[in-house]
């Protein structure tokens, strides 16, 4: 295994279709809540209290350990004014900080040009998942954005290695001859060699990983475990990004909900774990968002695209606890008549992580000046 | 040999989604390049494609399902411009479901796009103006009398027609005005009774009979009236030839910056316009006009950079695996593992079909491109082409020829095989060289591997 990393890092968990805000953090002694949910309802039973008014839903049992712990910090309430309900332009907006015109530059990948200036390192940003999200996207800065760790690359469907060495050159030859020929076809090529360099640093990752966690078999469970592997190979990622998708609940929610948040919470913790074992857990922070919270009412089988969502953050160098406000549920503040209405600006999180945990000037990056909170120890 | 191979496969690969070797064959050696054109233009002439087969094997509403269909059609269509243009009109028309969540309206308007896009751009947009999905898109039916919704008035004019600066405020809002009580009616609620097609409907109590001025006229408008203004204005010209040359011809930049950044081919935009105005906007002269054109001829090695959706397809043709109807091209679009769904190959290249990103609809070009599309798209093509019993593939297999051909004539037939590709110099000293280091190894897995990578370059993520 390499060395400790000393620069810290960030990981970007994103819930892709609006999680249930409402039934992960429960407000269990609420009676808005159940007046406004009758059937997608967490049961004062079927819930983990954390204190008098709020529980974490128990199907999420290792949020709950870790809350315990002092590692999960729950910022309640999250969003921003006039919240968009389309799942793309809602992202968008979460993506590149522009709620009133389409932006094109990733909050994310502004922050890789700021850490990495030069793009000497095509690891500095990575995404773990398929196509890269726009929030990593800023034309110029080259970020890696891997689907399968083992088989990252090209020419990896070519079995006999000789014949693969010389596809690998040939592709080196294209790519690298298009530098020279017409800005397109350049761009084009310096990616091509871009992909191949980060091939090249990702090669032993998988066979370098040691580890007697053992993660389970979802989706963003061999995400992380695939950040785990690169994060402890020590190729200086200092921005990772994934995503858990299947939050858009309208639809057969209590079948469904909860093993969202028996992968998330599991695959969290395992994770954390994974740091701890490794003694690499003090320089990574964990943020975990969604693009809106649902409707206060239920539909009968689930629950429509709302406003005034959660985000959590997690790490060794968290401060655990309740941030923000719990946005008020009596019908009377509901926005529209039927959402949850937010408590603190997503863009005010971003400038708290990027400031008091990468030690960027936000304001460029989240366009303007938003309210922080201080979430971290360090 | 009537017409010359390469001309008539960049023909297909722009007017459509590439032609096999087989075709150009049978093309380039029954019909001139300007006959092509004219059947291209006139998809009346083949039959429909029969779908009737491919609905048993797709059955269900969701999108991925009715992507998956398109792609069926898109790859084994004998009218490829038809197809096309619906493709056109759905990249500058985008209406994404993720807003309605609606598909049967959303399927039933890529019908409409593949009926109406070669008829006259004044029916284009009247059926747009009529089109459920439209209308909930862009909240038309929030237009009424008392209280308008402008959100449609202004993208007709700003992204559907003229482009910024053609307009008022004022002619945005009467505009909105004219098309009050445009609104539909939905047989049923969405939810929980499931998804029923929504209809057109016009509510004459919701309508503002009132006089309205338009671009300098005046009149008691209604929405016809105002396309039948619209499409005679010489910006809608210039602004439906731009976005034409943009999809057909050469990428331009992304539509925002067309106020300030002139087109890249002032001379081509001048003859669209022409074409356009004197044949009161006739969608087949036009097209007839660009294809027919010398830029368009010339424009081979302009950079065109190939839409997630042409890559697929083109690569669906090419390996003729779904050439008869079978289950699995919806995979495509959306594939499954571990039992939960996860996004196929055309959303991780960046394009959700009939899930556009926002109202101004995807950013094309080089744009498509980053280190994870280029990564998958290299992949995907790497993968379609590795199996030798598909049967494109094992026909290239049998025409390519073996390694201890002449190196440089394997390449060009390898080239040929892919739809007479046509590369850079540069591209093509180093599939020589490749072809070369290749004929050493004495192994014929290899010549699979050459048509790999000229599948893999650069050149070939180029429409």
């Amino acid at each position: 295994m390499a060395t400790k990393s000393k620069d810290k890092t960030l990981v970007v968990v994103q819930m892709t279709g609006g999680n249930d805000f409402m039934n992960t953090i429960v407000p269990f002694t609420n009676e808005h809540y159940y007046d406004a949910r009758k059937k997608i309802v967490m049961k004062q039973e079927d819930v983990l209290p954390i204190n008098d008014t709020l529980a974490i839903n128990e199907n999420a049992a290792p949020f709950k350990r870790l809350y315990d712990e002092g590692r999960m910090a729950i910022i309640q309430g999250i969003g921003y004014p006039d919240s968009n309900r389309s799942h793309f332009r809602g992202m968008d907006i979460w993506h590149t900080c522009e709620p009133d015109r389409v932006g094109s530059e990733g909050w994310l990948g502004l922050a890789i040009q700021e850490l990495d200036p030069k793009s000497e390192n095509v690891l500095t940003g990575v995404n773990i998942g398929q196509g890269l999200p726009r929030a990593m996207s800023v034309a110029g800065v080259p970020v890696t954005s891997i689907s399968d760790l083992e088989g990252y690359g090209v020419m990896n469907q070519i079995e006999k290695e000789q014949l693969r060495d010389k596809a690998l050159q040939a592709f080196k030859d294209i790519y690298g001859q298009a530098i020279g020929t017409g800005v397109v076809s350049e761009y084009i090529g310096k990616t091509g060699l871009d992909v191949l360099k980060g091939a090249d640093l990702l090669g032993d990752v998988a066979s370098n990983y040691q580890s007697t966690v053992e993660y389970a078999d979802n989706s963003i469970a061999k995400s992380l475990k695939d950040v785990a592997r690169i994060h402890l190979n020590g190729l200086g990622t200092r921005i990772f990004y994934t995503n858990h998708g299947g939050y858009d609940t309208h639809a057969n929610e209590m079948p469904t909900h909860p093993k969202l948040m028996s992968d998330l919470s599991g695959a969290i913790s395992d994770f954390l774990d994974d740091l701890d074992q490794h003694d690499e857990s003090d320089n990574v922070a964990i943020l975990v968002f969604t693009e809106f919270g649902r409707r206060m009412r239920d539909n009968g089988s689930g629950t429509d695209h709302g406003s005034g969502g959660g985000a959590f953050l997690f790490g060794k160098n968290v401060k655990g606890g309740l941030y923000s406000e719990y946005p008020s549920l009596a019908p009377s503040d509901w926005e529209h008549g039927e959402d949850l209405k937010h408590t603190i600006d997503f863009r005010g999180i971003y400038g708290t992580v990027l400031e008091q945990w990468l030690d960027l000037d936000a304001k460029p990056i989240v366009k303007g000046e938003f309210e922080q909170i201080k979430p971290f120890y360090i | 040999m009537k017409s010359d191979r390469k001309l008539v496969a960049h023909l297909m690969r722009r007017a459509g989604f590439g032609a096999t070797p087989s075709e150009l064959d049978q093309l380039t050696a029954e019909q001139t390049y300007d006959e092509i054109v004219e059947d291209l233009v006139n998809p009346q002439r083949f039959h429909e494609i029969d779908m009737s087969y491919v609905e048993r094997y797709y059955t269900g509403e969701p999108v991925a399902v009715h992507v998956g269909k398109w792609l069926y059609r898109m790859a084994n269509t004998k009218r490829p411009l038809e197809e096309k243009m619906a493709l056109f009109l759905h990249h500058i028309f985008p209406v994404a479901w993720g807003k309605s969540e609606h598909g049967p309206s959303l399927y039933n308007e890529i019908n409409l796009f593949r009926n109406v896009g070669m008829t006259n751009f004044g029916k284009i947009l009247l059926e747009l103006s009529k089109d459920p999905a439209m209308i909930f898109w862009l909240d038309n039916n929030e237009n009424h009398k008392d209280e308008i919704n402008e959100n449609y008035g202004r993208e007709l004019l700003e992204l559907f027609s003229m482009g910024v600066g053609n307009y008022t405020e004022d002619d945005i809002k009467n505009a909105s005005r004219s098309f009050t009580g445009w609104t539909f009616r939905q047989p049923l609620s969405l939810y929980p009774y499931g998804h029923h097609e929504a209809v057109f409907q016009f509510l004459p109590e919701d309508h503002d009979y009132g006089e309205k001025e338009f671009l300098g006229q005046r009149g008691n408008f209604d929405g016809n009236d105002i396309i039948d203004i619209i499409v005679k204005q010489p910006a809608t010209a210039r602004f439906l030839s731009r976005h034409l040359y943009n999809f057909f011809v050469e990428d331009e930049v992304q539509v925002p910056s067309w106020e300030t950044v002139p087109p890249k081919d002032p001379q081509a935009i001048e003859e669209l316009s022409t074409a356009y105005m004197e044949s009161g906007g006739d969608m087949k002269v036009v097209l007839k006009t660009l294809f027919s054109s010398e830029f368009f001829k010339e424009s081979s090695r302009r950079p065109k950079v190939k839409s997630p959706t042409e890559l697929i397809v083109g690569v669906i043709r090419q390996t003729g695996e779904f050439s008869k109807p079978k289950p699995g091209i919806h995979e495509f679009a959306v594939t499954t593992l571990n039992g939960s769904a996860i996004e196929g190959p055309l959303a991780v290249m960046g394009q959700r079909l009939m899930n556009p990103p926002t109202v101004e609809g995807w950013h094309t070009g080089f744009e498509w491109i980053d280190s994870g599309t280029l990564s998958e798209r290299v992949g995907f093509v790497e993968k379609q082409f590795s199996d030798p019993n598909k049967p494109g593939v094992a026909e290239m297999l049998s025409k390519a020829g073996t390694l201890d051909d002449d190196p440089e004539q394997l390449v060009g037939r390898c080239l040929d095989l892919l739809g007479a590709l046509t590369v850079s110099d540069e591209t093509l000293l180093s599939l020589n060289t490749y072809a070369k280091t290749l004929s050493n190894e004495k192994d014929n897995a290899g010549v699979h591997n050459l048509i790999q990578m000229a599948a893999s370059s650069v050149d070939y993520q180029f429409a």
